[in-house]
């Protein structure tokens, strides 16, 4: 037997992920389909020297990261839409002040509590407009453990490297499975530091002051330096203005870090494109029902492809957009009524050529939906 | 090898997911396979039909769930009304005749045996129910060793439990072994 092989649910993936990219703070509230990421924290951070808080709800348990972070933890925190609803003010706030962590959000089929124990993928949009104002957001998924694995520890870097809330969008199919996953040795994927100031104590330290490149090194609140922290427009001290260059200078700074490094950022897998002339574009659970289908395509001889995404913010419109250049027929596969492939209509050439296959009734979108969609699309009937 | 889709069914409480989990975990950590396993949740995973759907393959597995299985399993009535037309045509349906009564006709190869009474009458702890029948899905898909199954149980069970689990397990190999073997 071999001990790093194990058969686990994609939470519990989810959770090792974490564990093994340095979390040692999760503050939460459980809620399905996403509980089993709390329950095996609750077990395995006090084992690590970290602390698991349970929250009376999800206001304060984003709260409560936000904190933690900023003291110097790698901090996280997990839900589903009802609870992601909750988190949305403190999600904005981490955004302005730049605090680095992880939210996962395990959907379920919504709006409102909707469909508890069933899938969904109607929170794509979620993660990028929910909270308010003009902002960019980096949005993570994956569709097989090995993926939930290293996009997890992808969260936690991405966090750490552009100071900013990561979403980690997962779905109920994939955080419920049970498959095999070999848990990778301790130092294989790359873990990213936190950037911390070279000021010494007593030395004025300037939280909001980017380096050259951009970067922000942080100061452990409570630690040495003191500076303030605030979810209004601040300056270089962290102290409210509003004065308009400080104003806009921090808003071109919060897009820009993240939109302008949108190759760095995008993450996918791309299944026979190389000569497909019908591109299916996919993520999460439904990318699992999508290369069902085009490996028993391929096997027939067709010319079908898949392009999975795994970063869904900032969107990959020239991935998207050089991955259709080629082909007659692009069809978006996704459980929700077509927000990735509204986006996917923006980026290519030819949005008319570009088709939606979904389904929208709790249940996983099947290899025979998506058999019944094309042929429809091409003309032959159901 | 062939594509192996297994539904076990039953109500909620008889451990027929523990029995899939169980079946996936040792294809996977001792036999070098591949396995997706996944389970109803909500109101009908507490009390009502309850399933598992268990994919076993030497290839990679992307759609996980099974709609036409190979391998029914039904424990009680219910998940059997349920169930039935699912099968997929020349698979096998096992059943348990205490629960399940006259399951009439069907493309299906029928097993039935008494996992219940064997295990009330040999052990007379119900609880062990699932894993006699698992030990019946072992010998029947050749898919594990029941060594392996063995191994899992005492890893993941309390020690004051192993006896009389794996004592169910070679009790459920037994019968299906009888079955198979007498024809």
């Amino acid at each position: 037997m071999n001990k790093t092989i194990r058969f686990m649910q994609g939470n519990e993936v989810c959770a090792e992920a974490a564990i093994y990219a340095g979390v040692n703070f999760f503050a939460g509230y459980p809620i399905t389909p996403s509980t089993e990421i709390a329950e095996s924290l609750a077990l395995r951070l006090p084992e690590s020297g970290g602390k698991f808080i349970q929250m009376e709800d999800e206001i304060s348990s984003m709260c409560a990261i936000v904190g933690a972070s900023l003291t110097g933890n790698k901090a996280m925190t997990a839900t589903s839409g009802p609870g992601f609803s909750l988190m949305q003010e403190a999600l904005g706030y981490a955004i302005m002040a730049e605090i680095p962590c992880v939210i996962v959000n395990v959907m379920r089929g919504g709006p409102s509590t909707g469909l508890p124990t069933q899938v969904g993928q109607g929170d794509v949009y979620q993660t990028r407009y929910g909270t308010h104002g003009d902002h960019a957001i980096i949005t993570l998924t994956a569709s097989n453990h090995a993926d939930i694995f290293r996009m997890t520890i992808e969260a936690f870097n991405f966090a750490e490297t552009y100071r900013t809330p990561v979403i980690l969008l997962l779905d109920e199919v994939t955080g419920h499975l049970r498959e095999k996953i070999e848990i990778p040795e301790p130092g294989k994927i790359p873990l990213v530091k936190r950037l911390r100031t070279a000021v010494k104590a007593g030395v004025d330290y300037h939280p909001y002051l980017p380096r050259e490149d951009g970067r922000l090194p942080m100061s452990d609140f409570g630690d040495v330096h003191r500076y303030n922290v605030t979810g209004l427009y601040h300056d270089m001290w962290g102290f409210p203005t509003t004065n308009p260059p400080v104003v806009y200078g921090l808003i071109r700074h919060l897009v820009d870090k993240i939109e302008n490094n949108t190759p760095r950022i995008t993450r996918f897998r791309k299944y026979y494109t190389k000569d497909a002339d019908t591109l299916f574009i996919s993520y999460g659970a439904s990318a699992r029902s999508t290369l069902h289908l085009v490996e028993n395509r391929r096997k027939r001889g067709e010319n079908v492809g898949l392009l999975e995404l795994q970063t869904l913010w900032p969107f990959p419109a020239e991935i998207v957009r050089d991955a259709c250049s080629k082909v007659s027929l692009v069809i978006v596969v996704e459980m929700n009524m077509g927000q990735i492939a509204k986006e996917v209509k923006l980026a290519v050439n030819n949005p008319e050529n570009v088709f939606l296959a979904n389904r929208i009734d709790g249940e996983l979108i099947t290899p025979t939906d998506l058999r019944n969609t094309l042929r429809v699309i091409q003309g032959k009937g159901v | 090898m062939e594509k192996c889709r297994l539904l076990f069914s039953g109500s909620g409480g008889q451990g027929v997911i523990t029995a899939a989990i169980l079946l996936g975990e040792a294809a996977v950590r001792y036999e070098s396979l591949n396995a997706v396993q996944s389970q109803s949740y909500g109101a009908e995973a507490r009390g009502g039909a309850t399933k598992s759907d268990l994919i076993i393959w030497d290839q990679p597995i992307y759609f996980p769930k099974v709609n036409q299985p190979n391998i029914l399993i039904c424990l009680t009535q219910a998940a059997f009304d349920k169930y039935i037309f699912s099968i997929r045509p020349g698979g096998t349906l096992v059943t348990d005749a205490r629960f399940v009564k006259n399951p009439g006709l069907v493309d299906a190869r029928k097993i039935e045996l008494p996992f219940h009474d064997t295990v009330m009458e040999k052990i007379g702890k119900p609880v062990v129910l699932n894993i006699c029948l698992l030990g019946g899905i072992i010998r029947l898909t050749g898919l594990v060793r029941l060594e392996s199954v063995g191994a899992l149980i005492k890893d993941r069970f309390q020690p004051s439990f192993h006896d009389i689990n794996l004592k169910a397990l070679d009790l459920g190999y037994e019968l299906m072994d009888r079955q198979e073997a007498g024809g």
